[in-house]
């Protein structure tokens, strides 16, 4: 493997995941939200395609494949959401969106 | 010369894992801190397009190509429309100084990140010095189909149904919200019914 060895690209993975956590943690806005869970995912996607390169396995980049195809449904039923709570003119902030809280 | 040629090609991959990996981490903390989403959406761009850099440089080419296919082309696309449909919708993200929130999400997400950096520096020399060495068709299109339509069938099938699934939630919660508006309801049931309900 020429380059930088999978330690580095984990390295990668773990950076991007902190940052998708923390936007997902901070930020209030829904769509910022999803977008901090897309980088959540990339991060995880990262982390299994390394894998499967350093362990010269496939099944890492399927599982990849898979992930990838679970984000779409992800957005589409995030962005549906989204898109109701504009029609009932309600707030596109998650600290407001308290009505289901116990 | 052997020797030489290997070492440029890895001083090579080095220099384009270095821009790729620091445009994915740059880009990544610009989504995180924008505050208009419509930038925010842009630089998730910027993320997904050097992640596949990343990707090639790991083998692994079909799964760069549907990276650039599935998120730059639809899935960024779609957020975007969406974002410019209900209006950009500021927010401050820092207004207000840190709040015991914000201060222990920052404090959670630093421990999680230290926590898995420690773990894989520990295991860096060990079981993850030596990469196992792959075929050339590894990750190609060919192997990806080969693979997904041989051993991984059940997963191919299970994908489809998720995303068939993902498909009707989305039109049923984009369409059957006006069902919720009691003033345009009655008035729509009252014009449909009258025609029935009159004798003459």
């Amino acid at each position: 493997m020429l380059g930088p060895g999978v330690a580095w690209y984990l390295g990668v993975a773990a950076f991007l995941f902190g940052t998708g956590a923390l936007g997902v943690l901070v930020r209030r806005n829904v769509l910022i939200v999803l977008l901090s869970l897309e980088i959540m995912l990339n991060g995880g996607n990262l982390a299994l395609i390394s894998f499967s390169r350093h362990a010269g396995n496939g099944a890492g980049q399927i599982f990849a494949l898979a992930v990838m195809a679970v984000a779409a449904s992800e957005v589409c039923v995030g962005l549906g959401l989204v898109v109701a709570l504009h029609r009932r003119r309600l707030a596109l902030d998650v600290d407001r969106l308290s009505e289901l809280r116990g | 010369m052997l020797t030489l040629a290997v070492s440029a090609g890895g001083v090579l991959v080095w220099i384009v894992w270095v821009v790729a990996g620091f445009s994915c981490l740059a880009s990544g903390v610009a989504v995180v801190s924008f505050s208009n989403p419509f930038y925010s959406a842009l630089a998730l761009i910027g993320n997904l397009g050097s992640l596949a850099v990343l990707y090639l440089l790991l083998s692994a080419e079909f799964v760069a190509a549907a990276q650039v296919l599935v998120y730059a082309g639809a899935v960024v696309v779609m957020f975007l429309f969406v974002i410019a449909y209900v209006g950009p919708r500021m927010e401050a993200p820092w207004a207000g100084g840190p709040t015991w929130q914000t201060l222990g999400a920052v404090l959670a997400a630093g421990a999680l990140l230290t926590e898995i950096v420690v773990v894989i520096g520990l295991e860096a020399g060990g079981s993850l010095a030596h990469s196992a060495h792959v075929g050339a068709d590894f990750g190609s299109p060919a192997w990806i189909g080969r693979v997904f339509l041989s051993d991984h069938l059940l997963t191919f099938e299970i994908t489809s149904i998720v995303l068939l699934v993902a498909a009707v939630g989305g039109v049923i919660l984009g369409s059957h919200t006006r069902r919720h508006d009691p003033g345009k309801r009655a008035h729509g049931v009252a014009l449909e019914r009258e025609p029935v309900g009159d004798p003459r």
